[in-house]
């Protein structure tokens, strides 16, 4: 499985920057309130008047009002509204932050949520330069990433802790996000809001590279799927298109296009399966295509009985989509 | 000593409902063997009457159903399998949840091309003109009729303990077990 950083106190990029930084502060105020709550509790108790085990207890307390602490109570509760306004402000100048990054440059991507995928699509002025992949962003370092966010089914939020913040993806609304990635490396993200069964299985990865690396793989990602060789991949690829994985996955290039489930022009280029839920290894491959239910139970892929020999084939073109 | 009375009932109840739940035995049975009919037996053919279909067409023929679809629709399981296939292949995507959309209702009591198991079988495996694509090859024998018996359910035409009682995501419409049967009214538009 790809080896990958997914960690909110280790900001790669300058919004999740920011958003560390709050709640570093917040982290900070909280722990000082508290000790000084404990403090007061730790005071009062050992100034507490106590009576020996014999004596009759004292109940001249409930004839006369609370002794006057008026001031202390004032202070603590000034304290506190200081405090909370403080956060509100800090919370106030985070979101101006996040939102003043410069979109200049900016590369566009389309993230559609699935249960339990995600559908990534890069938008470029020029139709013909789009492309479509899933569970796996490329992005350049340096430069800024305006995510369009949508949902297809239910609710699903995109997180990816070491570069932003959490946004939800609502069905029937559009979202966006922003965020730039300072250094190179591979950042885990998960759906953070829980969206069904296999929600826990529902990862992507965010690979950010330098932009030379960057158009490499955006110019292998555009183009098709080549022929195949005579033999072992040609016969899996008839495979694919004669038996039920046309139904529902596109191959760029052939004449499967349907688009419910992941676009599979490119995936063996793919470091997981599953949206992160298996390696991409040929063993891996064929496990789930055999018994997806038994990898990700209530998945929508349905098992695909093949024989031995047809799966091997199968497997052995899918391994070619580079 | 006398037994309580109430004690007495109580067992009587629990014996009640043991036996009751027996009654409930092989409702979900599971076949891990793939059935008979679904093995290369010389079976007429027939060709697809749709070109649309997943993919490249295919000129194949199909195979036609040899009986009814015997063991699927008596079994809860197979039913729900047949749900589940029903939204994970995006049937749909034209007939929505029954109350059909770009392509035609399921839940009501028309049944253009026969409302038999094996003429629902024949319609997915050929494909029907005007859209409805030949799904022939691209889907098991086994689904075929996995789905053929739940879109029966969806008008209750099934028994109601098989008939599923819940779904497994949004559903608009009450269960299929709580529906009402539709008397099946062939070829009417």
């Amino acid at each position: 499985m790809m080896d990958a950083l997914h960690d909110v106190l280790a900001p790669f990029g300058p919004q999740a920057g920011h958003v560390r930084g709050l709640w570093t502060l917040t982290l900070a105020v909280c722990t000082v309130v508290f000790a000084a709550v404990l403090a007061a509790l730790l005071v009062a108790l050992l100034r507490a008047q106590r009576a020996g085990a014999e004596s009759a207890p004292d109940l001249s307390s409930l004839g006369r009002p609370e002794p006057g602490r008026r001031r202390s109570v004032i202070a603590a509760v000034a304290a506190s509204t200081l405090l909370l306004l403080a956060l509100i402000a800090a919370s106030i100048f985070t979101d101006r932050a996040l939102a003043r990054l410069s979109t200049d440059g900016a590369l566009r991507l389309e993230v559609t949520a699935h249960q339990w995928w995600w559908e990534v699509r890069y938008v470029e002025p020029q139709v013909a330069d789009s492309f479509m992949t899933a569970n796996e962003i490329h992005v350049p370092t340096g430069r800024p990433v305006i995510v369009t966010l949508k949902a297809d089914d239910v609710i699903h939020s995109f997180w990816v802790p070491s570069l932003a913040g959490k946004k939800d993806l609502i069905p029937g609304r559009t979202a966006t996000l922003n965020f730039r990635a300072d250094r190179d490396g591979i950042y885990r993200g998960q759906c953070a809001e829980f969206c069904g069964s296999q929600h826990a299985l529902m990862a992507f990865f965010v690979l950010a590279e330098p932009p030379e690396r960057y158009a490499a793989w955006a110019a292998a990602q555009r183009r098709t799927a080549g022929e195949p060789a005579e033999g072992q991949p040609l016969r899996g690829r008839e495979i694919f298109m004669r038996s039920s994985c046309a139904m529902c996955h596109a191959i760029d290039g052939t004449s499967a296009q349907a688009v419910r489930g992941p676009n599979l022009t490119h995936l063996a280029s793919r470091g997981t399966l599953a949206a992160g839920s298996l390696a991409n290894t040929p063993e891996d491959l064929r496990r789930w295509i055999a018994d997806p239910q038994q990898v990700k139970p209530g998945s929508y892929m349905p098992a695909t009985r093949l024989s031995s020999e047809d799966m091997d084939a199968l497997v052995g073109y899918l391994q070619t989509l580079r | 000593m006398r037994t309580p009375p109430l004690r007495m009932a109580g067992t009587a109840v629990l014996a009640l409902a043991s036996s009751l739940a027996l009654c409930a035995c092989e409702r979900e049975m599971r076949r891990f063997e793939t059935p008979p009919d679904n093995r290369a037996a010389p079976r007429p053919e027939a060709p697809r009457t749709s070109a649309l279909q997943p993919a490249e067409a295919r000129s194949d023929p199909v195979r036609l159903p040899a009986g009814n679809g015997e063991g699927y629709e008596d079994n809860a399981y197979n039913v729900a399998q047949g749900k589940r296939l029903y939204r994970w292949f995006n049937c749909a995507g034209c007939h929505a949840q029954g109350g059909g959309g770009m392509g035609p209702a399921l839940i009501d009591d028309q049944w253009r091309y026969g409302s038999e198991p094996a003429q629902v079988f024949s319609t997915i495996m050929q494909g029907r003109p005007n859209g409805m694509p030949s799904f022939g090859g691209h889907l098991s024998e086994d689904q075929v009729w996995q789905l053929t018996a739940y879109v029966r359910s969806m008008s209750g035409q099934l028994r109601k303990d098989t008939a599923p009682g819940r779904a497994d995501a949004l559903q608009a419409n009450e269960p299929e077990a709580a529906r009402d049967r539709e008397p099946a009214r062939p070829g009417a538009k």
